[in-house]
């Protein structure tokens, strides 16, 4: 009887525009700044890193894509490059493009598509990658090059966590000052050593609320305390809080790669517990910890918790009795 | 004055203007209607009827079978050509009673004034709202007697006519407010004293300045009180309402009863006001008929069982574009398949446009937007995952049976998951099951 059929659908019928590939890409533009400045501090070693990582994240996730027989397209959904940026601004600037292929390949396979694709991860990609090559390749990993801006002896050039930690550097007073750490004018892996690069970025995705402001907000919030406590008791021995902050892999990590919301907490009680324990972490292999950096392994290790906080807190739904009142 | 709301909820685009400045016009009746014998929450009526039998406008045909149902009137005067089954918005076709318009518009010659309405006792208020076969007109179909109907251990103490309209496109209330306020006052009025309540506060959004200014002016000489609410989805919401306007939550599997309330949207206000004042049964409503599938989008006066494809004509058509046919709003509303089904009691809009190609679907990136635009504070990734997975039990116990399938999650979702689908099928689910345990 009827000319018409229309599409039947469950309700609703409107959805707001953003989409998976729109975060992504938003993570991408707020990186820039900081690729930029890597660029600037470490020409063409860093050119290389970033196209070496870029071509194979690419290509293993297509070929992964390609066996487990998913639409291709995904391959542009964003993430893989996420991961390759995130991986390559987190390695040494000497580091040789075979390991950082090696990298970019376990990251991918191992960190991110065995689990099942993009969601199903339980660990961050990049940081996955960068954990096997620090394990498989210490040496590599903590051979520490100048940036092209500073002139100083390569032999026995450090970063300035490593100088903190190796080196004595709050006694001989060579400790690096914090408008270094801030511009970026220092040793350290690819993108991680502006810190204003990172923060310039950060500034973009709170506001476009890409990323959970409390993950950030709890893990310097705990570092500093962490930090703070020694350094008010024995200022000759420790770093301030702000040094903590600004040096090392502290703010790439709290701002783009404890954030990836795949691996991070689903409600705000978990970001809490999640973002404290990141920055604690942090100040405890800092301080006491046989390395001088331990920002990669907190966040991978409060990763493992994740999917207990998820389950641990629900939220309060309207109309429950408020607990113990 | 603070704007009062409830807890996150989300920011549709609007999408109003199209009709919110055009007045209420009367739909001419077409030679047949079709009115289903099954329009509102609850059992459906038993005709009163039979095929070749003259009606006329009010007269009622079918006969509430329960507590939850309502009665049923004819909406013209003629011939019953057919009590049979004929589909229905909601999917399934239902009994029907079809009309043949005799175009004579003769009224049953019983429906008598009442002249002072406000000297009625609580009883006789809620005899003859359910004599008119009043749902709520909100969208729910709620039978309103039932409503009316605090039990006696829960006092009532106010009233709360809804006029938030916050889903999308939908204008029709709106024009309600604008054209007949004294008619929804005095409505609500009705509902105070059949629920013996205290007071009646009106809930309005603020995109709708102008009907409060009028509410607010017309509610001087009542006892209610005007609030302005802010626009947002889904304010109107029942639950989220009471939140916004009294602090107060209603508790979980309970009803606004238990926190001495009762909500009435304003169109339900006004047909109460018709029903008692006019001895006038439901047999018409307001809706709006827009999107841009619409020629001209309108606000009209229908007679309940008026085939859609009368009314979209009446509004210059649709173009050849259309592939999407909603009753409702669009966050809450039922997708239609074809035209021929007709206008029920709970049919607050049609709207109708062309839908772009549905965006890709990604798998869940943890985002959680859906659990921070939740209004009832649910954790929708989470319900979806364990309806996924067959955890029912965890499903129930993470609350998918508070869940009011308002669709925020879903609006709000980057990844394009069906959750409202998922949330639905595990909602039956839990259901059946308890059904199951308790047989």
């Amino acid at each position: 009887m009827s000319k018409n059929a229309f599409i039947v659908q469950s309700s609703p019928h409107f959805e707001d525009r953003d989409s998976v590939p729109k975060i992504m890409y938003a993570v991408v533009i707020a990186l820039t700044p900081a690729v930029l400045a890597s660029v600037y501090f470490f020409r063409l070693k860093a050119v290389g890193l970033y196209a070496s990582c870029l071509i194979a994240c690419l290509a293993t996730e297509a070929i992964f894509l390609g066996v487990r027989r998913m639409p291709l397209k995904s391959l542009w959904d964003g993430s893989a490059v996420i991961t390759a940026l995130l991986l390559a601004m987190t390695l040494p600037p000497s580091l040789s493009l075979e390991l950082a292929v090696i990298g970019s390949v376990v990251a991918i396979a191992i960190g991110k598509q065995v689990f099942g694709g993009l969601g199903h991860n339980i660990f961050n990609p990049a940081l996955v990658g960068r954990a096997f090559l620090q394990t498989a390749f210490p040496v590599a990993m903590t051979t520490w090059f100048p940036p092209a801006t500073l002139s100083v002896d390569t032999a026995t050039f450090a970063t300035p966590l490593g100088n903190l930690k190796f080196q004595d550097a709050i006694a001989q007073g060579t400790l690096t000052p914090l408008q270094d750490l801030l511009w970026g004018n220092i040793g350290g892996c690819v993108g991680e050593t502006s810190a204003i690069a990172l923060l310039l970025g950060a500034l973009f995705l709170l506001y476009k609320k890409t990323i959970d402001w409390r993950i950030p907000a709890g893990i310097t919030l705990a570092l500093s305390i962490f930090t703070g406590v020694f350094w008010l008791v024995n200022p000759g021995k420790y770093a301030s809080p702000v040094f903590h902050i600004l040096a090392g892999g502290l703010l790439i990590g709290a701002i783009y790669m404890a954030t990836d919301m795949v691996t991070s907490p689903i409600n705000h009680k978990g970001t809490w517990v999640y973002a404290l324990g990141i920055g604690i972490m942090v100040g405890l292999i800092r301080l006491f910890g046989g390395f001088p950096e331990g920002v990669m392994y907190s966040i991978l290790f409060m990763n493992t918790f994740v999917p207990l906080l998820n389950r641990s807190f629900r939220p309060r739904i309207l109309g429950e009795r408020r607990s113990a009142s | 004055m603070r704007v009062k709301t409830f807890p996150h909820g989300i920011h549709p685009p609007e999408d109003k203007n199209a009709t919110a400045e055009k007045n209420l016009e009367t739909l001419p009746p077409p030679e047949k209607l079709y009115i289903p014998l099954h329009q509102h929450f609850g059992h459906p009526a038993e005709p009163l009827i039979k095929k070749g039998e003259a009606v006329l406008i009010g007269q009622k045909i079918g006969e509430a079978s329960s507590l939850f149902s309502a009665s049923i009137h004819a909406s013209v005067s003629g011939k019953v050509h057919s009590v049979d089954g004929h589909q229905h918005p909601l999917g399934k076709p239902v009994l029907t009673v079809v009309i043949a318009n005799d175009g004579e518009d003769n009224l049953l010659p019983e429906l008598s004034e009442t002249d002072d309405p406000f000297s009625l006792d609580p009883q006789q208020i809620r005899q003859k709202v359910k004599d008119a076969g009043i749902v709520g007109l909100g969208g729910a179909a709620f039978p309103t007697a039932v409503k009316l109907t605090p039990p006696k251990d829960k006092p009532i103490d106010t009233v709360i006519i809804n006029g938030c309209e916050c889903e999308p496109l939908l204008t029709a209330d709106y024009r309600l407010m604008m054209e007949h306020p004294d008619d929804i006052l005095k409505g609500g009025e009705l509902v105070k004293i059949a629920t013996g309540a205290e007071r009646v506060f009106v809930g309005i959004e603020d995109n709708k300045k102008k009907a409060f200014d009028l509410l607010k002016e017309k509610a001087a000489q009542t006892s209610a009180e005007v609030f302005l609410v802010k626009t947002k989805y889904p304010q109107g919401a029942e639950k989220n309402l009471i939140y916004a306007l009294l602090g107060r939550e209603v508790p979980r599997g309970g009803l606004p009863f238990d926190v001495g309330v009762v909500v009435q949207n304003v169109g339900t206000a006004k047909a109460i006001w018709d029903a008692v004042k006019n001895g006038r049964p439901l047999y018409e409503r307001a809706l709006t008929v827009s999107g841009n599938g619409i020629k001209n989008p309108k606000n009209l006066i229908a007679r309940i069982g008026t085939p859609f494809q009368d009314a979209i004509d009446f509004c210059g058509g649709q173009g050849d574009e259309v592939n999407t046919v909603i009753m409702g709003g669009p966050m809450m509303g039922l997708s239609q398949w074809s035209l021929d089904v007709p206008i029920i009691k709970g049919t607050s809009g049609i709207l109708a446009w062309s839908a772009p190609k549905p965006a890709e679907e990604f798998s869940c990136i943890r985002c959680s937007r859906c659990i921070n635009h939740c209004p009832m504070g649910l954790a929708p990734t989470q319900l979806m995952k364990y309806v996924k997975y067959d955890q029912l039990s965890l499903a129930e116990a993470w609350g998918i049976l508070d869940c009011v399938e308002c669709g925020s999650c879903q609006y709000s979702c980057p990844a394009k998951i069906q959750l409202v689908h998922w949330i639905r099928l595990g909602k039956n689910q839990v259901m059946s099951l308890k059904r199951k345990k308790s047989a």
